[in-house]
């Protein structure tokens, strides 16, 4: 693009910088400030225009038909009749789109339709273009499909026992490891018996965290144009455009090539990670149109985005813990048993994310995990808000709140005495950089007055503490490579106005905003001037989604880089004209000038034209890759992370001891956000995570009946229940920390992390109330009553699982801890390293003496 | 099929009063109000999120009484005054509600929003000064997975306020934490 003097060459890791983390809150004239989202007024006034709100000319309704039974073979499927109606333009059965696709390389396990079988209820099996949805709804019903019924798994403990040498059809895929095991993950860091012999008190606790689904308001969809000259335009409510291109171009390689692919990413009606897969509905619609020369669209009904689905594993727990009788966690043994539903999705990432951030809060010396996932027939997991983390945090919250009774400790000082040092390595090779939970922590402890009212208050009545950590964006993309995570590209126009090309999507947390103040403050612009440009493969540098909260901090160092950038080739041409020195140029208020004599300067439109009549056509890029992670072991990929946020959380409960019932009448949180970037967005972040976290504490499930077909029994907004606005509490937030330098302007993650504390808060917090045990989530009035009913018939005042499927684990990869004087490589790699040094550093004294 | 069991999907003619402007459209006689207004009067402001009755992002005003669009015929509505987002602002300057939407971040993705804004209008024109328990009762049939309704409630006071001509300046609480 044009001129661009720095455009390549210059280190991508970490965008060299005078506007990092260290400028003062006071020199920042739009960061830090709390202005309106620069697309507010479209948001507000109906004019933001959603996937369903396209419409074109011509343009043909897609409906999909989709699986009665959750797994059967596809015997015979006959369209003729649908094909023969009146106002059908098309029917595309699975044998159409033989390429498989799926999200992550290694799972590559989906078909856009069904070919030979079906995996759960609503796996989809043909899709009709027609004149209008009726028509379409119509020839669907039209379609015969004569299935055989296969074996149903709809739980783990019978997908762990599938006979490895049973016939082929119990397995729901014929990849992944025996039987219905997807994955079997197998970490060991440091001496476990070691630290278990070191231990005063060891716990083993059991914990089952039930799948919840993302519910956002939009429900998917999807526009696709095939135009007469070969190219294919998709605009689709996606978090991922860039992979959904992917995808497209490998399913539709016999039909249209990569470069001639073009996906547009519409404003989101919400995501939560729901719409951060490719999608079958995406791939119809487009072969669709390719099929018919019309433009297709789709929109799922809200029943069909509960199969869409995607969204929080179940995940069954057993957490071992050793501490000293001071509280210090010595070991611990954790085993997760993830329920992916019928395909990979995101689930090795998940696998591995039950595992990755548990020694991030508090300090664990030696660390053993053990993930497995397994295939069951249900709408397939994948990735939501927490990502494969909420299930852990939640176990071990509850966990270091049993410890610290059974210690008689208070549940502040046990975490506070265990917390992770800032600017160090965890156990599995996490690095840690800033870290303000202990701040958190003293602020809702203060601001609740927790430690006068724990343990305290009249029964029925209590309050719970729990904290959490997440990363700011995936350190890995999710496919090997080495090229930029995120790339901005500015365009300066002679009129002043500078455009901001960026392949991120906004899904409604503002990152078409941040782009513009990152861009604004560093080229002295109001925000609201600029003209961003997002979300579009065509037309957009690459950027990989709006996934793992990872958006501001990576658009935003692109953005930085690509800003100051531009700053470098205007500044010497205005330092020139003025007769002063380059260092003595300012950009503010529109205007590019001397800093010691701020009214010699001129316009920034007119220090653009300087710059083009010297340059040409200016543009600048600017490029994001997070640090090199230290955690090079095999499954290390998954964790790591420019820099982590971290929460605490206070939550009151209001529980009635005749019936369970309880209310939730205030939640304190406190956040670590780094530096705001716009601390009103921040709080509409963190806000909006301790709401869907108390969804998912309260109510929010997705069950299925087992009994009756694998069939969802609550695919429906008044059934699956969500917190209105009569359960939303009050909520009293903190923003604190320090400026993180791994963050353009130091700030770190705020749409996740504070998801995480609110179900073990919720869950501590009814037992202080009523000393009643929920392991589970979500903790619904009868599980509380059911503890209720227990105590007083002198049982055990537990409710939860108490056991875990067996599995023969693979032999553990074994990694020596940061203290053992570890490398983050596997000990057996370390050796093959060392000898290969040892071999190499031969070779070389060779040479030389050649 | 045959002609017996074939559908009527012949159109009629009705005639609606949409945001003060009078509107013919022919349209199928089962059509909801809500297909009416995104598909035949290109009025996509108005939003679904399940055309069951149950998230409230279809509601507009039918009358100056909130109903879901989603279960409205739009046969029953023909002649009646009906409002949606469309109709909120004035000659472009936003309505107070629409403004402290955008202002605070009450719309982060803006998909519930128009939902939102007229349930509120309606109430405030009932109830100049609702308490915050007012706000949650009047709004409880609007789903927001977004916002976790702290912003949309303070959004909502302060238009109250600003409607009521008195000083509304957010807290600093609100936008940057207590
Ligand atoms: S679309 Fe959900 S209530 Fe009408
Ligand atoms: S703002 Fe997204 S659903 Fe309310």
């Amino acid at each position: 693009m044009g001129a661009d003097a720095a455009g390549s060459g210059a280190p991508i890791e970490r965008p060299e910088g005078r506007y990092l983390h260290g400028v003062p809150d006071a020199d920042l004239k739009v960061v830090g400030k709390p202005w309106r989202k620069i697309d507010a007024r479209a948001r507000v006034t109906g004019q933001t225009r959603f996937a369903d709100d396209l419409f074109a000319p011509r343009m043909a309704y897609c409906k999909l038909l989709r699986s009665t039974q959750a797994h059967a073979r596809i015997v015979r499927i006959d369209a003729s009749a649908a094909e023969a109606m009146e106002g059908v333009y098309a029917v595309l059965l699975g044998k159409d789109l033989p390429i498989t696709f799926g999200i992550l390389p290694v799972s590559q396990d989906e078909h856009t339709l069904c070919i030979d079988k079906v995996r759960f209820v609503g796996d989809p099996v043909a899709a009709v273009a027609a004149v209008d949805e009726d028509t379409a709804w119509e020839a669907c019903r039209k379609i015969v499909v004569e299935y055989e019924a296969l074996p149903l798994v709809t739980d783990v403990f019978t997908a762990a026992a599938t006979d490895p040498e049973a016939p082929h059809e119990h397995r729901i895929h014929d990849y992944g490891r025996l039987g219905n095991f997807h994955r079997q993950e197998n970490l060991e860091f440091g001496d476990l018996a070691q630290g278990f012999g070191e231990s005063d008190l060891v716990r083993e606790d059991f914990f089952f965290f039930e799948g919840n689904t993302h519910l956002p308001m939009e429900e998917h969809a999807t526009l696709a144009t095939f135009d007469p000259d070969g190219k294919l335009c998709v605009q689709s409510s996606t978090q991922t455009p860039h992979y959904l291109h992917r995808a497209l171009a490998k399913v539709l390689a016999e039909h249209v090539p990569a470069h001639k692919i073009r996906v547009i990413a519409c404003p989101n009606g919400g995501g939560f990670g729901g719409k951060s897969d490719p999608f079958s509905h995406e791939i119809a619609v487009a072969m669709l149109s390719i099929r018919t020369g019309r433009p297709v669209k789709v929109t799922l009904t809200r029943e069909e985005v509960f199969y869409t689905h995607r969204g929080r594993h179940p995940v069954l727990m057993r957490s071992r813990i050793g501490v000293s009788r001071s509280g210090r966690i010595k070991a611990l043994d954790f085993e997760t048993h993830l329920d992916g539903g019928a395909y990979g999705s995101y689930g090795t990432a998940s696998t591995f994310y039950t595992g990755a951030l548990q020694c991030v809060t508090y300090h664990v010396e030696n660390y053993w995990f053990r993930g497995a996932r397994y295939f069951t027939n249900k709408a397939p997991c994948g990735p939501k808000r927490g990502h494969g983390t909420p299930q852990p945090r939640f176990a071990l919250e509850v966990q270091m709140d049993k410890l610290a009774v059974e210690l008689g400790l208070d549940p502040v000082r046990i975490r506070k005495d265990n917390l992770v040092p800032a600017n160090s390595l965890t156990a599995n090779w996490m690095r840690v950089g800033t870290m303000a939970l202990g701040r958190c922590i003293d602020q809702v402890v203060a601001g609740s007055g927790f430690l006068d009212r724990w343990q305290k208050l009249p029964h029925g009545k209590g309050v719970g503490l729990a904290c959490s950590s997440y990363l700011s964006g995936a350190g890995l993309p999710i496919y090997w490579n080495a090229m930029p995570h995120s790339g901005v590209q500015l365009k300066l126009d002679r009129s002043g106005l500078v455009t901001v090309f960026c392949g991120s999507t906004d899904i409604g947390q503002g990152s078409n905003s941040i782009l513009a103040y990152v861009v604004g403050e560093v080229l002295g612009l109001d925000p609201q001037d600029l003209r961003i440009v997002t979300s579009d493969t065509d037309l957009t540098p690459v950027d990989l989604g709006s996934y793992s909260s990872r958006v501001t901090l990576m658009t935003g160092n692109a953005a930085l880089q690509a800003a100051e950038r531009a700053r470098d080739l205007i500044a010497p041409h205005v330092a020139d004209k003025l007769g002063v020195p380059r260092n003595r140029i300012g950009f503010a208020k529109g205007r590019v000038f001397d800093v010691s004599d701020p009214d010699q300067g001129m316009p920034f439109a007119d220090a653009v034209q300087l710059a083009e009549s010297k340059l040409g056509t200016i543009g600048t890029t600017g490029s994001y890759r997070p640090p090199k992670s230290p955690a090079r072991y095999k499954g290390g990929g998954v964790g790591p992370s420019a820099n982590y946020s971290f929460t605490a959380a206070v939550v009151e409960v209001d529980v009635d001891p005749e019936t369970g019932i309880y209310t939730v009448p205030r939640i304190f949180v406190a956040h670590d956000i780094g530096r705001s970037i716009n601390p009103c967005l921040v709080m509409g972040q963190v806000e909006g995570s301790v709401y869907m976290g108390l969804g998912e504490a309260m109510m929010e499930e997705m069950s299925y009946r087992s009994d009756r077909f694998g069939v969802h029994k609550i695919p429906s907004m008044l059934d699956y229940k969500s917190p209105t606005t009569m359960e939303m509490p009050e909520l009293i937030t903190w923003l604190v920390g320090d400026p993180d330098p791994n963050g353009p302007f130091g700030a770190k993650e705020a749409g996740q992390g504070p998801l995480l504390p609110i179900m073990p808060a919720v869950a501590n917090a009814v037992f202080d109330a009523v000393g009643v045990r929920v392991d589970e989530v979500p903790i619904t009035p009868e599980k509380v009553f059911e503890g209720i009913e227990r105590a007083r018939k002198g049982k055990e005042p537990r409710v939860g699982p108490t056991k875990t499927p067996h599995v023969d684990w693979p032999e553990a990869r074994k990694v020596r801890t940061p203290w053992q004087g570890g490398t983050g490589l596997e000990v057996e790699r370390e050796q093959e390293e060392l000898a290969a040094a040892r071999a190499n550093g031969g070779a070389s004294r060779e040479r030389r003496g050649d | 099929m045959s002609p017996r069991e074939a559908p009527d999907r012949r159109k009629t003619l009705g005639e609606f009063r949409v945001n003060g402007e009078r509107r013919e459209v022919a349209y199928e006689p089962h059509r909801t109000l809500l297909e009416v207004l995104r598909e035949d009067l290109d009025l996509t402001g108005t939003k679904h999120g399940c055309e069951l009755g149950e998230c409230g992002a279809c509601t507009v005003l039918v009358d100056g009484v909130p109903v879901l669009s989603c279960l409205t015929l739009a046969q029953e509505v023909e002649g009646c005054a009906i409002e949606t987002i469309e109709g909120m602002a004035d000659k472009g300057e936003l309505h107070p509600l629409q403004d402290f939407f955008a202002e605070l971040g009450a719309s982060q993705c803006g998909y519930c929003s128009s939902g939102f804004m007229l349930a509120s209008k309606a109430l405030l024109a009932q109830n100049p000064s609702p308490s915050r328990d007012e706000i949650r009762v009047a709004l409880s049939g609007n789903l927001c997975r977004c916002t976790g309704y702290v912003k949309i409630y303070e959004a909502v006071e302060l238009a109250a306020k600003k409607l009521r001509g008195e000083p509304c300046e957010p807290s600093r609480e609100c936008t940057h934490g207590r």
